[in-house]
């Protein structure tokens, strides 16, 4: 190897190094979610709803933003997670981090066995499997109701006290806290995911899936590895969601949403890891203020954000802060 | 055994009419699908304004099922291109996920006017009386309507084969479908060529909606829920393949007829698992061109 392309490849490595670097926002994006708990202490279970709504629309932004998969069933995994806390509890083990953690196994072992499905696919062909692996699994959901309680949800469950100590108040304090640590925690790994050779290999593959194994890039591979961390992500939202309101409902494995969290998503922006931060506190705060309006309002305004999103935005509202910023950078520039 | 087979016989029957309803509605999505890779999920709704131009034209204006048609799919294809040039338009250069999310925005934004406008009821347009009643072939019960409506898809169905086969509109579309580039270069304008089949894509999925209430009623959530069918007719049929989304649709229909029948609580059970199959062993579609 020569000076010149060791020079270059150091280059190279630094520059993926500053990518990888914590930005000023990010502390004050987390500082937020901490005052969120002192400013607005009868929110909380909101905060806690919007906080899982979040991590599961971080898990679609793994396989969306980053593998260029387009997925409508993602709350296959996010069911999974929940129906298997909900089950281990209710049928004697209740405690919060092991049920977690089972809710992220089996949707991992789910999305497993999906991926081989879903790396052989493309187009249309990917929206019907995997809207049809959800509907599929709906369905059994539904009719098993002696098991998952059917239409009813799952009812009955008590989950045990966080670390033995902290008990689940009615407050949603310990809730909150305890969802907040942990999706800290997953968004940590998702960062680091995204930020290493194997989220550059994905950024490759959501650019151009043909010239990346022209390079020697194991698309296949990478899909299906990025399918099983993004459905274990999707599990644990779920597990999360269903320990801090005690309950599992039918819905969370309704197609409703799936497309509520890829809303969420698109409104905040793919591919930037806060885009599902910002775009599920939007979605949900929205839909919270017009909680008394007729459904099929909603539906309206739901369709009209996508609309609006997809043709005057190049990326969400993130994408949106980030050209509004470079914008008044160049002004900036062109006076001084 | 002779019971079981007129069953089975007039089963099939009704499984053909139905996938014939199947094939006018997601005929048009094929070639936009084929044409200009427009993944459009709103499509369904067209069929659905289309079907409910009928009903207000039947409830309304005192029209007959059959006279209430012409005026669904003129007015159908009037929205559609409306629609073509203010909104589609714009999706043409961006992503699939792009067209994706908006096509399901623009789906969602048609069922809640619908919903709105016209109430959340099902409807189904009145059959007039000549259509009405059944008769018996060989010991099968055969409804007139059905009849009547494998006679009309039928002859779009022929019609539309003569146009893209037989006509130089014809010729130019396939070349379109084949290679939009080679057919630019051509001299071929594909985007015209894309916005006519378009608006008349829309017409036919008029044509299916009004004509199939008996089985899919008018509701506001119509886009949505038939949707999933006719993406599987376009997806096992093969993009931009009218034949192999005739012949998908027909097997569609009679396969969900027959799930229906021997798995009433089954819901979509039998479909999804053997479209599963179908698109592990062929990802490109049944009939598809490799």
């Amino acid at each position: 190897m020569t000076a010149e392309t060791q020079a270059a490849n150091a280059a190279a490595v630094a520059d993926f190094r500053a990518r990888a670097r914590w930005q000023w926002y990010e502390p004050i994006f987390w500082l937020g979610a901490i005052a969120w708990y002192f400013l607005f202490p009868t929110y909380l279970p909101l905060g806690t709803q919007v906080l899982c709504s979040a991590l599961f629309a971080l898990s679609l932004d793994l396989i969306l933003g980053y593998g260029g998969i387009v997925s409508l069933g993602h709350t296959t995994f996010f069911g999974i997670g929940a129906y298997t806390a909900g089950l281990l509890a209710k049928y004697g083990w209740g405690e919060p981090i092991t049920c977690l953690l089972a809710g992220g196994v089996t949707a991992a072992i789910a999305g497993w066995i999906c991926s081989f499905v879903i790396v052989r696919v493309q187009g249309v062909a990917l929206l019907l499997v995997t809207l049809g692996i959800n509907l599929v699994l709906y369905e059994i959901a539904n009719k098993a109701y002696t098991i998952t309680g059917g239409a009813d949800g799952l009812q009955g469950i008590v989950f045990w006290k966080v670390f033995g100590v902290f008990d689940y108040d009615i407050e949603g304090r310990v809730a909150y806290i305890y969802t907040l640590a942990v999706v800290f925690l997953l968004f940590l790994v998702a960062r680091r995911i995204v930020y290493s050779p194997f989220g550059l290999a994905l950024k490759g593959m959501r650019e151009n899936w043909k010239r990346m194994p022209a390079l020697g890039a194991a698309l296949r591979h990478h899909g299906a590895l990025i399918f099983v961390l993004s459905a274990a992500i999707a599990g644990l939202a779920g597990a999360l969601l269903a320990e801090s309101v005690q309950f599992v409902a039918l819905d969370s494995l309704g197609v409703q949403r799936s497309v509520d969290v890829l809303t969420m998503l698109i409104v905040g922006g793919t591919g930037v890891l806060y885009g599902s931060f910002v775009g599920a506190t939007v979605y949900m705060v929205v839909r919270d203020q017009l909680a008394d309006l007729n459904p099929a309002y909603w539906y309206f305004w739901i369709g009209l954000m996508l609309v609006v999103v997809v043709l005057f935005t190049r990326n969400g509202v993130v994408g949106a802060l980030s050209d509004a910023a470079a914008w008044f950078q160049r002004r900036g520039r062109a006076q001084s | 055994m002779a019971d079981i087979l007129t069953t089975w016989a007039a089963l099939t029957f009704n499984g053909i009419s139905f996938g014939m309803i199947l094939f006018l509605i997601s005929s048009g999505l094929t070639v936009t699908l084929g044409v200009m890779r427009l993944v459009n999920l709103a499509h369904c709704g067209f069929a659905m304004i289309g079907g409910y131009i009928a009903m207000a034209a039947v409830d309304y204006l005192g029209f007959g099922l059959l006279a209430s048609v012409p005026v669904a799919v003129v007015g159908t294809m009037i929205i559609a291109a409306v629609i073509e040039r203010t909104l589609f338009q714009w999706t043409y250069g961006i992503s699939e996920l792009g067209q994706i999310l908006m096509t399901i925005g623009l789906a969602f934004v048609m069922v809640a006017l619908c919903n709105i406008l016209f109430g959340p009821l099902l409807h189904a347009l009145p059959v007039p009386d000549w259509l009405t009643g059944n008769f018996t072939v060989a010991g099968v019960v055969v409804s007139v309507y059905r009849c009547f409506l494998v006679v009309v898809s039928g002859l779009i169905a022929i019609g539309i084969w003569y146009v893209v086969e037989r006509t130089d509109f014809g010729a130019r579309l396939r070349a379109s479908v084949d290679n939009p580039r080679m057919a630019r270069c051509a001299g071929i304008n594909v985007r015209r060529i894309f916005s006519f089949t378009f608006t008349a894509g829309c017409g036919l999925a008029a044509v299916g909606g009004v004509l199939g209430t008996q089985m899919l009623p008018i509701e506001p959530f119509y886009a949505l829920n038939y949707l999933i069918l006719v993406l599987i007719v376009v997806a096992t049929g093969g993009l931009g393949s009218l034949k192999g989304s005739f012949a998908a649709a027909l097997i569609i229909g009679v396969i969900d007829t027959y799930g229906r029948y021997i798995l009433p609580a089954g819901g979509g059970f039998v479909m999804y698992a053997i479209v599963l199959v179908v698109l592990l062993a062929r990802p490109q579609g049944l009939f598809a061109r490799a």
